[in-house]
């Protein structure tokens, strides 16, 4: 089949395809368009990387025409509104709503969707009067979001302060039990009061969100001014990522002959190809496309191309781990074993060092270098666990956990977090669950989520989905989010409901 | 010091406020019918009668006594069971300085420790010890009693307490009787004692319908500690019985509905009880 036969019968697929709804097939399409040309300067040693799966671009395009993640400074468009838009400064609660529900769809990303909303907590509550008609309107705004943005990966944030509008989005949250937006408390123990906290346990408990983030961790690393967005991607406000690619850990171990093999030559040969694979990408989308000239989000002042970054993804530490002590002819294994533990901490130790040595000349924000992304893994993923998790299956004792995930999550200023799910027992006593994340805190996790095992949202690997939705999706119905799909290759393929309960 | 100790739950969401560690000692004054834990009753005599009923070899007679090897143990409870002074050979003795070794571990997840049984006030002297050392971490320290040692004269103890729950059998003297062997002046008197002191952070009492007085003791109980409720806020959890873990002969006493607890937790939200917890 010649090239051309090959694009015409992808698209046809994708056209045909039962499951897909009008919207999907419209972007599956554009992909396929994109993905025509090919990505200027990329080094030809990615192309027999990828192709071994040690480097994946997590099927970004090969000519992106917009940056990967974005956050506006939502702050500064309620204060000056926006030309382009033709919006003024919000006046009351309404125009508050309606100005973001506008703006939202001309934030772009890799999904098409915005994947950060805003603190919004914070944007609304300067114009909350009256707290019944705040509520009625706030729960419209959420279901507008779930409705509307058919993505998973849309963000919001809240806190750290406890406020009016933060009580009610929780309490609309849990009424709604709906996957998006996915919810993060920036939660930091000396500033958000017990009382509000323990209402972010509860309703996670009830309804997978919000996510607790270390707020003095990010804080000291990105500044005042920066949001937890997609899965759990912290990232600086007005400004976010341009691309995202990882590396696959356990993949590049198997591919090393010995431990000393893989620390010398597999690894440092495909973080250099990496991280020259993304300066094309970068080079791209900053010299070739109009995005940072034209867009009305740059032009406003909303988002500056200082503030973004490359983001250095990885993935499968545990495995990778695991087959080089076996290289070694050992057989401990990553979490279980303090030399296992340290390798993988050796690892990131050099991951660390190179990947901060390469510089790119429109990394500004970071200080020339890409930062470092525990990515959480796509639907695809067999035996290659997200980031520096431990695997499903194997995890161990509550306590041990958190304190060997706190090893890793250092390294990791643009993301990484673990997922503890409880039982229904625990709902009863949130102040309970709260007391483990304030431990987590100390001991050093920089991300926390939770659920209860009979919730019907739950969080796959960052993002979250409504099981019942995947059991519709099991039967061939089409459902309105299209990240119900990923959520369903997880299920089947990572295991994602045999995650351990954690019974208290 | 030393104390026996039944088991150490790490983490527990079920015995007082937050997250805490819950430490069981063994051994208990009263013989309730109900108990949902028997074996942890009695001391061990170590009459050897459970030896042969482990499928896992993980006991054996040792110079005339029993011994627990913990890494055998697959925990299916065939030694309890096969125990005829309702006691457990699993029971270990523990100094305050291994107890305290494992708190360790669980820093930085709890905010305390709960001690429980059995009847941990049976080792008062141990408790204290081991609170003194606990609140110099930081932790708080509480206890969950049947009543039966008078806390009014344990200065040292309370003064290392943050509070104690405390079970209400029965109002009724001779149904106390009947239900624990043993009456209940003591443990009456403790309720008010500590409610006076606002260390009685929860009261609870264990519903069987036709075989307790219920609701004369939720009434009686209520009406007792309701004036208390301003000095500290006393939580009431009424538990349904159920049949988990409890001996053969009274296995088939009524599990009671959920309109008998309604009406219970009516009552008491009638004498201005305000938190209450139905389990």
């Amino acid at each position: 089949m010649d090239l051309l036969q090959q694009k015409q019968s992808e698209a046809l697929g994708i056209i045909q395809n039962p499951t897909l709804t009008h919207e999907q097939t419209m972007m599956a399409l554009a992909k396929a368009g994109e993905n025509l040309l090919d990505t200027p300067g990329v080094p030809e040693e990615y192309y027999q990387l990828a192709q071994a799966g040690m480097i994946c671009d997590l099927k970004e395009g090969h000519a992106p025409y917009s940056p990967r993640y974005i956050l506006p400074d939502y702050e500064k468009f309620f204060r000056q509104g926006s030309a382009f838009l033709r919006l003024d400064p919000p006046k009351n609660l309404h125009e508050a709503i309606t100005s973001l529900l506008i703006l939202y769809p001309h934030v772009p990303s890799v999904t098409h969707f915005p994947v950060y909303i805003g603190r919004i907590d914070k944007l609304l509550e300067p114009f909350i009067t009256d707290e019944a008609e705040a509520k009625t309107l706030i729960k419209g705004f959420l279901l507008q979001i779930d409705r509307t943005v058919t993505d998973s990966f849309c963000h919001g944030n809240i806190g750290p302060e406890a406020t009016r509008a933060g009580r009610i989005i929780l309490e609309c949250e849990r009424e709604l039990q709906n996957s998006t937006p996915n919810l993060t408390l920036l939660y930091d123990p000396a500033v958000t009061p017990d009382d509000f906290a323990i209402e972010c346990a509860a309703a996670a408990l009830d309804c997978a969100k919000p996510s607790f983030a270390n707020h003095q961790m990010f804080l000291s690393e990105l500044g005042e001014n920066y949001g937890v967005a997609s899965c759990y991607n912290g990232l600086p406000v007005a400004g976010g990522a341009y691309t995202l690619t990882r590396l696959i850990l356990s993949k590049i171990a198997e591919s090393a002959s010995s431990k000393a093999d893989f620390l010398e030559r597999a690894l440092p040969n495909t973080v250099d190809v990496m991280c020259r694979f993304m300066d094309a990408k970068i080079k791209f989308l900053v010299e070739e496309t109009p995005f940072f000239r034209c867009n009305f989000l740059v032009k406003e002042g909303l988002i500056h191309r200082e503030r973004f970054n490359g983001l250095f993804g990885m993935v499968g530490l545990c495995e990778c781990v695991n087959t080089l002590m076996k290289l070694e002819g050992k057989e401990d294994r990553f979490g279980h074993s303090h030399e296992a533990d340290a390798l993988g901490v050796e690892i990131m130790n050099r991951i660390k060092a190179q990947v901060d040595a390469h510089k790119n000349p429109y990394c500004e924000f970071w200080n020339g270098s890409f930062m470092l992304h525990a990515q959480v893994g796509i639907e695809t993923d067999k035996g290659t666990s997200p980031g520096t998790r431990i695997a499903i299956g194997e995890e161990i004792p509550l306590y041990d956990h958190l304190r060997q995930a706190g090893l890793f999550h250092k390294y990791f200023p643009s993301g990484t977090g673990d997922i503890f799910p409880f039982d229904s027992t625990s709902a009863r006593n949130p102040a309970a669950i709260l007391d483990i994340i304030k431990g987590s805190f100390q001991v050093g996790i920089r991300y926390f989520s939770t659920y209860s095992s009979d919730s019907d949202v739950i969080r796959i690997t960052g993002y979250l989905v409504k099981k019942s939705d995947i059991a519709k999706l099991e039967q061939n119905q089409q459902v309105v989010n299209d990240t119900v799909a990923l959520g369903m290759g997880a299920v089947h393929n990572s295991h994602i409901l045999d995650r351990k309960v954690r019974s208290l | 010091m030393i104390a026996p100790v039944n088991k150490i739950i790490d983490h527990s969401v079920v015995d007082g406020d937050g997250n805490r560690t819950a430490i069981f000692f063994q051994g208990c004054p009263f013989h309730c019918t109900y108990c949902h834990n028997p074996e942890t009753i009695c001391l061990c005599r170590h009459c050897g009668s459970c030896v042969s009923h482990c499928p896992t070899g993980a006991l054996r007679l040792e110079e005339g006594r029993v011994v627990w090897e913990e890494s055998l143990c697959v925990g299916c409870d065939s030694c309890l069971k096969a125990c005829p002074y309702t006691s457990s050979p699993k029971v270990r003795e523990l100094t305050v300085e291994q107890v305290l070794e494992q708190i360790d571990r669980n820093r930085p997840f709890i905010r305390g420790i709960t001690c429980s049984g059995g009847e941990c006030t049976l080792y008062a002297g141990f408790m204290t010890e081991l609170f003194t050392r606990t609140r110099e971490r930081g932790l708080t320290n509480l206890i969950d009693s049947n009543g039966t040692l008078d806390f009014s004269q344990a200065d040292a103890l309370m003064a290392v307490t943050d509070g104690v729950m405390l079970d209400l059998k029965c109002f009724d003297r001779e149904a106390h009787i009947r239900l624990t062997g043993r009456d209940n002046d003591l443990v009456l008197q403790n309720a008010l004692w500590l409610a006076g002191q606002g260390k009685l952070p929860e009261i609870r009492t264990v519903v069987i319908p036709g075989v307790l007085p219920n609701e004369e003791t939720v009434e009686e109980v209520c009406k007792l500690l309701a004036p208390y409720q301003k000095v500290a806020p006393i939580r009431y959890k009424l538990i349904k019985f159920r049949p988990w873990g409890v001996r053969e002969a009274y296995k088939s006493y009524p599990v009671p509905d959920d309109a008998l607890m309604e009406r219970l937790r009516a009552a008491a939200q009638s004498y201005g009880f305000n938190d209450l917890v139905v389990v």
